[in-house]
């Protein structure tokens, strides 16, 4: 069963990975505004002025 | 502030796009085909390439790889450009990955069909693919990490989290499973054997199954269902709490693919208590998804987009419900090895990530080409088609996975078991016929979704590079840390993640021989390495793919040690490379098939299984009997079993062959006194061989002390 250590080491890396992940994105503000994202995706970035489509 | 102006690249999401398409249609075709097969087994043609073994897995991985993968790609391409408020990092990197995932796809039908597999389920590519995947994922890496850094908005959307950790843990999961040994072109043997084996190749299904299905399917949702239903997502911080619970925990339930396995009680333990735990995150997305359309549900009343969605997310949620419930031990014991497995699996599938597949093509198409759906009448109906589709194939299965099981385990009043496999398996053939028209539906539907997408199609008008404009990213750090923070930013994560990848696979090389050699030491001393002409035939077992029907794991039940003979301990596969434990039986188990039946009855039974077993559903393989076996390989094949600790005697490679024409003599001749005339070069030779093994270490001395030197 020592794979098992194999399979371990590669799941914790992946974990402490993420925790990395987690922690820098805490820390960085990525979750001290948890309303305007989800509008914010609603909206088009369509030019002003000119749009090619038009 | 300066606002940029920029172009977001359509033309990449529409090449993904009709791969989608494609080979959705590809794939769904080929389940189709072999779920008749199950019941009207002529129709495999007698032709090796179309047998249900084979077809399986192209099944499976067109599925898989093709439709939800490039479905995953399209999406991703599409959203995280206007999420992040940029046009991919680079375009070139896009078509090399487009086009180097389709070539995959290619190679991967073609070798699959020609019989080139690990026997690995869902990693059954050979090793010079899972080079070529690797390195294809690391070319969609850098471009996601490189468009992810050059952003215009700060915040990073919950669903370009879960794209991250899609590619982070499938490159991890796709490197450690496919560590193999190479052979020749196209034939590798797994570096890990039996219960180590079938450890890392479930802890990879499983987390290909949350991976690749499911966080990535997650995060677009989190980006196509408020666009489509035109309002945020209902709880902005249970998708964030959800995402994080759910990628610590997903990634430890691998093992309750193995309960009463032969793999250790303690590991099948935890990865039950981590799969309940599961339960939390999963039903919080399903419930942010669902509770998003309130208030807005008179617009899945007209939307076809958001009616495929919803019924996507709840069979996301009864999937999710469910697969917890299959791991607690006692479900396991009737579920396992039946077709309920295969119910759960096309709720997933079909519910979940199909419909999810045409959402997004139904939102995607109309858009970029700036026009409106074709007809809503035929996408409804579509809707209608599928989700009829689904309820046919899995009320069945499920109905088909209750029978089936309770049949295996009923007993007479006198203690004989009651039926015997074949009477279980001829019961249950109507609900076989009835799920194969489930699938015909659902396929049906797909075809009205082309249709109507080609019609959308010739009335918009396709605009490649979509306008757009966002102010930059204002660096809010120091002026003066700015110089080396930028610097390393860029490139340097990019190297970052290349180096991980190198280390990652480096430090593996190293450890893997290390830990696995020495345990590798057989634990049971009658358990000895298979002969050349066995190991011939296991191959060839192998590149049938029999493990897609048959297992080779008998349960410590009541009923499987009457039926099978005496229960599978760990010690007896520690030659196994890789592991044929397989996952369901649409035949019997083959654990202790040796020396059940002469081996005249396997030759005739290979010829027409049905001359030996009326009713049976098993196709020919009359190929066996004609090909010569390809003697010139074994060589290579016991030096690379001599690598990875199989204890052949130095310099046995060179007298391989003679032992093995030795014993395929006596097999001809055994066949002879049954009048069956053969000449001993025959494929069907090594694989009655290896038939004829199986499960008999144990049996020569039943008073065997085990030796367990964990």
């Amino acid at each position: 069963m020592s794979v098992i250590i194999i399979l371990l080491i590669a799941s914790i890396s992946v974990a402490a990975l993420f925790l990395a992940a987690f922690i820098w994105s805490v820390k960085s503000g990525q979750f001290d505004d948890d309303y305007s994202p989800a509008s914010r995706i609603l909206f088009d970035d369509k030019p002003s002025s000119t749009t090619k489509t038009t | 502030m300066q606002v940029e102006k920029f172009y977001y690249d359509n033309k990449i999401v529409k090449a993904f796009g009709f791969a989608t398409i494609v080979f959705g249609i590809v794939g769904m075709l080929a389940g189709l085909w072999a779920a008749i097969q199950i019941y009207y087994p002529e129709i495999s043609l007698n032709f090796a390439p179309t047998t249900f073994g084979r077809l399986r897995p192209l099944h499976t991985n067109a599925i898989i790889f093709a439709f939800v993968g490039n479905a995953t790609f399209a999406g991703v391409y599409y959203s995280l450009q206007r999420l992040c408020k940029a046009r991919m990092y680079s375009d070139k990197l896009s078509w090399i990955h487009f086009w180097g995932w389709q070539a995959i796809i290619a190679t991967a039908a073609i070798t699959l069909l020609l019989g080139k597999t690990t026997g690995k389920e869902y990693a059954e590519l050979e090793w010079p693919i899972d080079i070529a995947i690797t390195l294809v994922w690391v070319v969609f890496g850098i471009n996601m990490f490189g468009t992810i850094l050059k952003r215009r908005e700060k915040h990073l959307y919950v669903a370009i989290w879960f794209y991250i950790a899609t590619w982070v843990t499938v490159a991890l999961l796709h490197i450690v499973n496919s560590i193999e040994i190479p052979v020749s072109f196209m034939k590798s043997y797994s570096w890990y054997a039996g219960v180590q084996d079938a450890l890392v190749q479930w802890w990879y299904g499983h987390n290909a199954v949350a991976f690749f299905l499911t966080t990535p399917v997650l995060g677009l949702m989190y980006y196509f269902l408020p666009k489509a239903a035109n309002r945020p997502v209902y709880s902005y911080r249970l998708s964030i709490i959800h995402f994080w619970a759910l990628i610590f925990i997903y990634i430890w339930a691998g093992p309750h693919h193995l309960l009463y396995t032969a793999l250790p009680d303690w590991a099948q333990s935890l990865g039950v208590v981590f799969s309940i735990m599961l339960i939390a995150p999963s039903w919080g997305g399903m419930l942010n998804g669902l509770f998003t359309l309130r208030g807005a549900w008179d617009k899945v009343r007209e939307d076809p987009v958001l009616k495929f969605m919803v019924v996507a997310i709840t069979c996301y949620g009864m999937a999710t419900f469910e697969g917890p419930m299959l791991s607690l031990k006692s479900v396991n014991a009737i579920s396992h090895f039946t077709d309920w497995t295969i119910a759960h699996v096309h709720i997933g599938g079909l519910g979940w990530n199909g419909f999810m597949a045409f959402a997004i093509l139904y939102y995607l198409i109309p858009k970029m080409w700036s026009t409106n759906l074709y007809s809503r009448k035929l996408a409804t109906n579509h809707f209608w088609l599928g989700t009829i589709g689904i309820i046919i194939y899995a009320v069945p299965m499920y109905w088909a996975g209750f029978e089936q099981s309770l049949s295996w385990k009923a007993f007479t009043p006198e203690g004989q078991l009651k039926f015997t496999f074949l009477q279980t398996v001829i019961n249950i053939k109507p609900l076989y016929i009835l799920r194969s028209i489930g699938g015909f539906l659902y396929l049906v539907g797909a075809f009205f979704m082309v249709y109507n997408l080609y019609k959308t199609i010739r009335r918009g008008k396709f605009v490649p590079d979509e306008a757009a404009e966002a102010a930059p990213l204002v660096k809010v750090a120091a002026k003066k840390r700015e110089y080396w923070h930028r610097i390393i930013e860029r490139r340097p994560l990019t190297m970052l993640v290349l180096s991980l990848i190198v280390v990652a696979i480096g430090g593996l090389i190293e450890l893997i021989p290390t830990f696995l050699v020495k345990s590798n030491i057989p634990t049971i001393a009658s358990v000895h390495p298979y002969t050349p002409l066995e190991l011939q035939g296991r191959d060839i077992y192998i590149r049938e793919g029999c493990y897609t029907c048959h297992s080779q794991m008998v349960r410590p039940f009541r009923d499987e040690v009457k039926r099978y003979g005496e229960y599978s301990k760990a010690g007896e596969f520690v030659y196994d490379h890789p592991f044929q434990w397989g996952s369901k039986r649409t035949g019997p188990d083959l654990a202790r098939e040796g020396g059940k039946q002469t081996d005249a009855w396997h030759y005739t039974h290979m010829y027409d299984p049905r001359l030996m077993s009326p009713g049976s559903l098993m196709p020919r393989y009359i190929w066996l009997l004609d090909d010569a076996l390809d003697t010139a390989s074994t060589p290579a094949k016991i030096r690379a079993m001599q690598t990875m600790g199989v204890p052949y005697p130095e310099g046995y490679d060179k007298i391989a062959n003679v032992e093995l024409m030795h014993q395929a003599d006596s097999i001809a001749a055994n066949l002879k006194k049954d009048k069956i005339e053969t000449s001993s070069n025959k494929e069907i030779v090594a694989l009655i061989a290896y038939l004829q093994r199986m499960g008999r270490d144990i049996k020569a001395e039943p008073k065997q002390a085990i030796t367990e030197n964990r």
